[in-house]
C-alpha cells in the first residue's frame, strides 16, 4: 500500500515538480545570438533524445551523431529515452528541452500548438525529396514542422510452408478482398488461423483505405469516420471475424501479428516492415514472404507510420541542430539506419538503393505511392485509442455505431 | 520597559522571558528544515497544480507566465459534464476504480485480519516463518509482481492451466474486456443500456470489473494483505489476555470471543487499515502503468492513470490536474464517510439487550 501511495505522490510531484522547475528555470535567450534565417546559434552542445527500439538503433544513431560531431566540431550527446513523451513534456515545461528528438505524428499537433517546436521544414535544402504524404503528416497549420526520419507501411506477410501445405501457389496470392477471404478460409486448419492481426485502427485502417475511406482526410482537418467506405471496410472485417478466418492477435494469445506468425498460430498477418527484425530475432526458422495487401472496392490502400526529427523552439543552438538533422536524413545515413534496424528511408532519392538492398521487402516501399497517414489532429491519439477499444469487440458490435461515435469524437477536436 | 516588569508571571512566560526564554525560537529553528522541505516540495507544487487545473497552461514554460490565462471551471466541466471523450474516459476510469475499491478493500482487510489471527496463535509452530512468508509479497517490488502476474494470467499461463483441471476453460485474462458479471451476455435490458452516467451506460456500470481488472484486484489483495496483517498483528498483541480470560470464564466460545471481544478492540486499527486501503486503491497507478496501460478496451483505466495520460500524452495539462483534484475530493469524501461509520457511539438499546443477564426483569 505504501508503494502505491508513493506513486500518486510521485506522480503529483512529477507534475508539480516540472511546474516548479519551470518557474525557477532561467531562460537562455540572453546567452544566445540569432543566426541566419532566424535560428538561434551558440557554442552549446546538442542533446539528441531518441525513443529507441533497442540496442541496434541506439548504436546506429550514436555512431551517426558522433560522425557529425567530429566533422562539425559541435558536441552532441544521444540519450535513449525510457519514456519519450514524458521526457519531452518535462523538457518543454522546464524550458530546457532536448535540442533534437524523435517526434511521432500524433504528438506533433500538441507540441506545435503550444509553440514548443521549431517549424524548420521549409529550410531543408532537400525538402522536395521527402515523400509528399510524409510531409503532409508533419504539416500543422500549413507549416512543415520537421523532417520525416523514416517510415513504415503495412503489407501482407504469408508463411511459406503453410501456404504450400494448403496447396496454394504464387498465382493464388490475393489481390481482392474476396480472394483474401477465400485463401484465409483454406489456410484455417486446427490451431492455425488464416489471418491474424492486431485488433486496432493501425491494422484495420488499411481496409478502410482500400475501401476509399479513413478516419480523417489527408490533412487531418475533417472527420470522415462515418463514411460509407469505412462502414464497408469494417463490415468486411467483421464478416471474416465471424467466419473465424480472421482473428485478432490477442484472441489467439499472441501479443502482435508477428508473434502469431512466428508461433504458427497464423498463416498470414498484416504488419509493417518492423516485422523483419522481430522474426529474425525470435523466430529465425519461419519462412515468410511479403506481399502487397489486396485491393479493396476502391483500389489499393494501406497505412503508413512515421516519425520525424523534431527541433525544440527553446534550443539555444538551432542552427547546429538543423545541420545535424540534414545529415541524419541524408541518403547515406538513412540507408545505414535501414541496414541497422530496418525502417525505410523517407527520401525518394534513396528508394532504388534500398530496393536493391532489400529485394524481398520491395512491397513495403512500393506502397509509398498510395499509403495514407494516420490522423494527426490535436487529441486524435486519444480518439484512436477509444476507437481501438471498440474495435476489440468488433465481432459482435455494430460497425456503424462504432464509426458514428468516433466521428463525434473527431469532430470535437477540429471545432 | 516598565510595563513588562508589572506583568504577572503567567503572561511573562507567554511572552518568552524567564527560564523558558527562547524556547519558541528553538522550536521554530528545529522545525524550519521540515517546514521548508514540505513547503517547497508539497504545498507549493500542490498550489501550482491547483492553479493549472483552473488555467489553459499548454505545457510549455512556466504556468505563471503571461501567456497563461484563468479559465474558471472549464477543465472541471469538460471532465464532469462535457459530453465528449474526456467525460467518457473519466466515467470509465471512475467505474473501473470503483469496482476495484469495492472488491479490494473488503477482501484485503478480511484476509489480512484472518492471517494476523492465524499467526498470532501461540500454538502455531514456526510462527516466524509464516509471518515472514505472508509479509513477503509486500516487500517485493510491485513492478516485479505485476510482470509475474502478466505471465501467470496469460491465456496459456499457470492460472488457466490450473482451472483447466476442473474442466473450466479460463478466459484470456489480460485481454478480456468483458465485465465479470456479464461475461457471455452481450445485450442488457433496455433501460440499463440506454441510460448513462458520466458517458458510461448503466449496463457497463453494473458489469463489474473486467477480467483484466479482476486479475489486478487479486494482485492488489495478494501484495497488500501482508502489510495490513502486520498492523493487525501489532494490535492483536496489544490486547490484554485478561479480557479474553474473563470471556472464557463467562463461557464464550472462540467464535463469540473473536466477534464480541477481539474485533471491537481492533476498531482503531480497522479504521487505519480501511482508510489506508481506500486511499491506496483510489490511487492505483503503477500496476496499470507497467502492466496494462489502461487496456483492454480501457477496462483498467483509472483516474490516476488517466490524469497522467491526459497530461503527458495528450498535452491537456489543465484537464489532467483537474482529474487529480477530483480524485483528491473523492478520497477525502470516502475517508470522512468511513470515519463517520466507524466512529465510537453509545451502545444502542438493541445491542444492550444481548448483554442482559438471563432471568433478570429487564
Amino acid at each position: 500500500m505504501q508503494r502505491r501511495n508513493h506513486w500518486l505522490a510521485a506522480g503529483a510531484l512529477a507534475i508539480a515538480g516540472a511546474l516548479a522547475l519551470s518557474a525557477c528555470g532561467s531562460g537562455f535567450s540572453s546567452t544566445t545570438g540569432s543566426g541566419s534565417k532566424g535560428l538561434t546559434s551558440s557554442k552549446k552542445a546538442l542533446t539528441v533524445l531518441i525513443g529507441s527500439s533497442g540496442d541496434a538503433e541506439t548504436a546506429a544513431v550514436k555512431s551517426a551523431v558522433a560522425d557529425w560531431s567530429s566533422s562539425s566540431g559541435t558536441k552532441a550527446t544521444v540519450l535513449p529515452a525510457t519514456n519519450l513523451t514524458q521526457q519531452l513534456s518535462q523538457g518543454f515545461a522546464s524550458g530546457k528541452p532536448a535540442d533534437v528528438f524523435y517526434l511521432s505524428t500524433d504528438a506533433l499537433a500538441g507540441y506545435a500548438s503550444n509553440g514548443s517546436l521549431l517549424a524548420y521544414g521549409d529550410q531543408l535544402p532537400n525538402k522536395s525529396d521527402f515523400y509528399p504524404s510524409l510531409v503532409k503528416s508533419f504539416t500543422y497549420n500549413n507549416k512543415f514542422y520537421c523532417a520525416p526520419k523514416d517510415f513504415s507501411t503495412l503489407q501482407l506477410e504469408i508463411n511459406t510452408d503453410k501456404w504450400k501445405a494448403a496447396g496454394l501457389t504464387d498465382a493464388d496470392i490475393p489481390t481482392t478482398w474476396d480472394q483474401l477471404d477465400a485463401v484465409s478460409k483454406k489456410l484455417t486448419t486446427g490451431k492455425t488461423t488464416g489471418l491474424v492481426m492486431s485488433g486496432q485502427y493501425a491494422r484495420v485502417g488499411a481496409f478502410m483505405t482500400q475501401a476509399g475511406g479513413n478516419l480523417m482526410n489527408a490533412d487531418s482537418t475533417k472527420a470522415t469516420a462515418d463514411s460509407a467506405a469505412n462502414v464497408t471496410a469494417l463490415t468486411f472485417v467483421q464478416k471474416m471475424l465471424k467466419e473465424g478466418d480472421l482473428k485478432f492477435a490477442k484472441d489467439v494469445g499472441a501479443g502482435w501479428g508477428g508473434e502469431a506468425l512466428g508461433k504458427g498460430l497464423a498463416a498470414m498477418t498484416i504488419e509493417g516492415n518492423w516485422i523483419t527484425g522481430g522474426m529474425t530475432a525470435d523466430y529465425p526458422k519461419i519462412k515468410y514472404t511479403v506481399n502487397p495487401l489486396p485491393a479493396g472496392p476502391v483500389g489499393k490502400g494501406t497505412l503508413q507510420f512515421t516519425n520525424c526529427w523534431g527541433i525544440a523552439a527553446d534550443s539555444p543552438n538551432q542552427a547546429a541542430a538543423l545541420k545535424l538533422v540534414e545529415k541524419l536524413t541524408s541518403a547515406s545515413d538513412q540507408l545505414a539506419f535501414s541496414k541497422a534496424f530496418g525502417p525505410m528511408p523517407s527520401i525518394q532519392s534513396a528508394a532504388s538503393a534500398w530496393k536493391s538492398a532489400n529485394p524481398a521487402l520491395v512491397p513495403f516501399l512500393d506502397a509509398a505511392a498510395y499509403a495514407q497517414g494516420v490522423p494527426t489532429a490535436k487529441g486524435a491519439a486519444d480518439v484512436v485509442a477509444d476507437f481501438d477499444s471498440k474495435i476489440e469487440t468488433l465481432k459482435t458490435a455494430d460497425p456503424k455505431a462504432i464509426l458514428q461515435a468516433t466521428q463525434t469524437n473527431l469532430q470535437a477536436l477540429i471545432k | 520597559m516598565t510595563t513588562t516588569v508589572r506583568q504577572s508571571p503567567r503572561l511573562r512566560m507567554r511572552r518568552g522571558t524567564g527560564i523558558r526564554k527562547g524556547e519558541a525560537a528553538s522550536g521554530w529553528l528545529f522545525t524550519t528544515p521540515m517546514l521548508v522541505l514540505l513547503g517547497l516540495f508539497l504545498v507549493i507544487p500542490v498550489l501550482m497544480a491547483l492553479w493549472v487545473s483552473f488555467s489553459d497552461w499548454s505545457g510549455r514554460g512556466s504556468p505563471f507566465s503571461s501567456g497563461v490565462s484563468f479559465t474558471g471551471l472549464k477543465n472541471y466541466s469538460s471532465v464532469l459534464t462535457g459530453g465528449g471523450l474526456a467525460e467518457q474516459n473519466f466515467g470509465v476510469a471512475l467505474k473501473n476504480n470503483a469496482w476495484y475499491v469495492v472488491l479490494v478493500v473488503p477482501l484485503q482487510t478480511a484476509l489480512s485480519l484472518f492471517l494476523a489471527v492465524l499467526v498470532n496463535r501461540q500454538i502455531l509452530r514456526g510462527r516466524g516463518f509464516f509471518r515472514t512468508a505472508f509479509y513477503f509479497p509486500s516487500v517485493t517490488s510491485s513492478v516485479a509482481i505485476t510482470v509475474l502476474w502478466l505471465f501467470l494470467f496469460s491465456s496459456t499461463g499457470a492460472v488457466n492451466k490450473l482451472i483447466s483441471f476442473v474442466g473450466v476453460t479460463g478466459p484470456n485474462w489480460f485481454n478480456e474486456p468483458a465485465g465479470i458479471f456479464h461475461f457471455g451476455i452481450t445485450n442488457g435490458p433496455g433501460f440499463l443500456v440506454n441510460n448513462s452516467t458520466l458517458g458510461v451506460a448503466w449496463w457497463d456500470w453494473v458489469g463489474g470489473p473486467s477480467f483484466a481488472m479482476f486479475a489486478l484486484i487479486l494482485l492488489a489483495v495478494f501484495t497488500t494483505s501482508g502489510t495490513f496483517m502486520l498492523l493487525f498483528l501489532a494490535a492483536l498483541q496489544n490486547i490484554s489476555g485478561e479480557v479474553q480470560e474473563a470471556a472464557m470464564v463467562d463461557g464464550a466460545n472462540g467464535w463469540q470471543r473473536f466477534w464480541r471481544i477481539t474485533l471491537p478492540q481492533l476498531r482503531p486499527t480497522l479504521f487505519t487499515v480501511l482508510t489506508l486501503g481506500l486511499i491506496g486503491c483510489w490511487q492505483v497507478f503503477d500496476q496499470i502503468y507497467t502492466g496494462t496501460q489502461g487496456g483492454p478496451a480501457k477496462t483498467t483505466l483509472t483516474p490516476a492513470y488517466l490524469s497522467y495520460q491526459t497530461s503527458f500524452q495528450d498535452q491537456q495539462w489543465g484537464q489532467g490536474a483537474a482529474i487529480a483534484f477530483i480524485l483528491f475530493a473523492i478520497i477525502v469524501f470516502f475517508t470522512l464517510v468511513q470515519r463517520w461509520v466507524l466512529a465510537d457511539r453509545k451502545v444502542s438499546k438493541r445491542r444492550l439487550r444481548a448483554y442482559r443477564i438471563p432471568g433478570s426483569k429487564r
